[in-house]
């Protein structure tokens, strides 16, 4: 965007950069149609005004008005963390905790994911790092009823929030689909899911629209964890969420550590998806 | 997307029955197309500008004017081409000539590299070879155990020197763990590493320190299939970082078009080895070019 007119090479770069961003083809094209109107309409002419005028177009994209903030609040609440293989859940369920316990919440991890080889070990060490409650099933155990326990000691202790870990699972899946609906039906015999946050990989590309659509359907997510956002991925398969699922991004992984969670601020998520390489 | 491709090209291609010759503005349009089906299946937009010029160069030819049906033989086109960069022939494991093999493994978090290991040991093990995994990533917590676990099931050993989680230096396991194989006779070592971003320079030393450490015979690259634009990043921070023989591409069971594959051939120029494709040790196969081709462009 270095350039003073306006020509073909300025849009393209814009283009480019959504496109670069994993924006995606679609929606790079509506928010560019949008832009150029706009540009019309204000008689824009230098690229300046046009990023910041991108970075406006992007932001109104994500929504700024929503509410943003985890649904903590029932006794105990309870979060269910879901997504793919790999994306990050059992790190995010770790961060999450540590979040709560500074804010003086109790919490108890549920290890959900009986299936992958270590995963209960791995959740158990999280728990162990920032000080929560671990309850676990043996490896291949049903993980509808090992959640269901994690909930039950929950509300029979009188923790203030349970955390279940959900094996990765890929959303064409169909049985392992089935089996994370029913972990969800099986929890709320004993009270509402207050989030079901799915866990998205920020490097993922246009997949993560159908990632959201089916765990969407399937188990009605109420938010994005979006991980991974401290490498070069710019994660822009979000805004696409956002707007044809409206599925708010809620909270982002910045690293492996304990600390590196923090909230999802659309202005800042846009400096980074079209600064620097736009 | 086939047909969605197909369709699309018929339409550009309606006009050119009788007319014999494509004009520029047909090529265009034409490329214009591939574009997006490529950008759509997540090739990187440098790749695609790369490889679109190269198509445009054959669309312009007789093969395509003269065709009965040029769309198809656009599309026939589009494919051979990808299946060009994708390797053509695959290429098999390098095995030392000097055992032990040594096969250490590189990757972005959560990537699929443990799970990896475990494969390859399964498949080595089941080839007649007396392979050793190696628990080098100390960092992530339990990758020493779940290692462990996989291992248990593929019935090979694992060297785990130190406990992890942050216990242990992975480049001196990495280092003795040569030692021990050819003590205890071990044909192949695998290494598992930490997960790492390419731009976390001390993280890229390390893996660099763990290659010079056990001189590996091969160097592979595991990289999601539903990775997006990033790939080229990161592709390239692995090339340059640690140095690159081969690529696997993991989670292929998923319904991610797998453009990446095309981007990592591009940048690294290493050929695609194996596919994985599920959670499970047997989940695994060599790569097939031409089956990633059609894959890409929604066949
Ligand atoms: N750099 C970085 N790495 C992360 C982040 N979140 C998780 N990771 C790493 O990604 C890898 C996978 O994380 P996990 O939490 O095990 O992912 P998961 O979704 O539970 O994986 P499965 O249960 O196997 O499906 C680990 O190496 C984590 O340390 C993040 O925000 N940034
Ligand atoms: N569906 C599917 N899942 C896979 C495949 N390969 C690995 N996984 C899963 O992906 C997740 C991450 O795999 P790991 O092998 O732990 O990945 P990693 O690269 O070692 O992760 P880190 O050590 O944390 O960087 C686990 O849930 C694996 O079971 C595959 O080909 N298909
Ligand atoms: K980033
Ligand atoms: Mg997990
Ligand atoms: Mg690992």
């Amino acid at each position: 965007l270095g350039r003073d007119r306006l020509d073909e090479d300025a849009w393209e770069e814009i283009e480019d950069s959504l496109i670069g961003a994993d924006v995606g083809v679609e929606a790079t094209r509506q928010i560019v149609d949008r832009l150029r109107e706009r540009t019309r309409v204000l008689g824009t002419r230098n690229p300046t005004e046009l990023r910041a005028l991108l970075a406006a177009e992007l932001v109104e994209a994500l929504d700024p008005t929503l509410d943003r903030s985890l649904k903590v609040g029932g006794k105990p609440s309870v979060l269910l963390v879901v997504g793919v293989n790999g994306s990050g859940k059992t790190t995010t369920c770790g961060k999450i905790a540590r979040v709560l316990i500074a804010d003086g919440h109790s919490v108890l991890l549920g290890a959900a994911d009986t299936f992958r080889a270590a995963a209960s070990e791995q959740l158990a060490t999280w728990a162990g790092r920032v000080g929560a409650e671990v309850v676990r099933g043996p490896e291949g155990a049903d993980p509808a009823s090992v959640a269901f326990d994690a909930v039950k000691k929950g509300v029979d202790t009188g923790v203030d929030t349970v955390l279940v870990d959900t094996a990765g699972r890929l959303q064409n899946k169909v049985g392992l689909m089935d089996e994370l609906g029913k972990v969800k039906r099986v929890v709320e015999k004993q009270g509402p899911v207050d989030e079901t946050l799915l866990v998205l990989d920020a490097t993922t590309g246009q997949n993560g629209l159908e990632q959201a659509r089916v765990f969407m359907e399937v188990v009605d997510v109420t938010g994005v964890v979006l991980t991974k956002l401290d490498g070069t991925a710019k994660g822009g398969i979000v805004i696409a969420v956002q707007r044809k699922l409206g599925i708010p991004v809620k909270l982002v992984g910045l690293g492996e550590g304990p600390d590196d969670l923090a909230p999802f601020e659309p202005a800042a998520f846009v400096d980074a998806l079209v600064g620097t390489d736009a | 997307m086939f047909d969605t491709l197909s369709d699309r090209l018929n339409g550009i291609f309606t006009k050119l029955r009788g007319k014999g010759r494509l004009t520029d503005a047909d090529i265009d349009a034409t490329a214009r197309e591939i574009r997006l089906a490529l950008l759509e299946a997540d090739v990187a937009l440098p790749v695609v500008r790369a490889f679109i010029a190269r198509i445009k160069e054959r669309a312009r030819g007789s093969e395509v004017s003269q065709a009965l049906n040029p769309a198809q033989q656009v599309i026939k086109i589009v494919h051979e081409e990808l299946v060009n960069v994708l390797g053509g022939d695959t290429r098999r494991l390098q095995l030392a000539k000097q055992p032990p093999t040594v096969i250490m493994l590189a990757g972005l978090q959560g990537s699929g590299k443990t799970t990896l290991a475990g494969k390859l040991a399964r498949f080595l093990a089941g080839q007649g070879h007396q392979p050793l995994l190696v628990a080098a990533d100390l960092q992530r917590p339990n990758a020493v155990t779940q290692l462990q676990v996989l291992g248990e099931r593929a019935g090979v050993e694992v060297y785990a020197p130190e406990p992890g989680n942050g216990v242990g230096d992975p480049v001196d396991v990495a280092r003795a763990s040569i030692d021990h194989a050819k003590r205890v006779a071990r044909d192949v070592v695998i290494v598992d590493t930490a997960g790492r971003l390419g731009i976390d320079q001390e993280m890229m030393a390390q893996a660099a320190n763990i290659r010079d450490a056990v001189d590996p015979d091969e160097v592979l690259f595991v990289i999601d299939a539903m990775v997006g634009q990033d790939a080229v990043n990161t592709a390239e921070a692995f090339r340059d970082g640690v140095g690159i023989t081969g690529v696997v591409l993991s989670k292929l069971d998923g319904d991610a078009r797998g453009g990446a594959a095309l981007s990592v051939r591009e940048v690294t120029g290493q050929p695609i080895l194996f596919a994985s494709t599920g959670e499970k040790l047997e989940d695994f196969d060599i790569f097939h070019p031409d089956r990633m081709a059609s894959r890409i462009l929604g066949m």
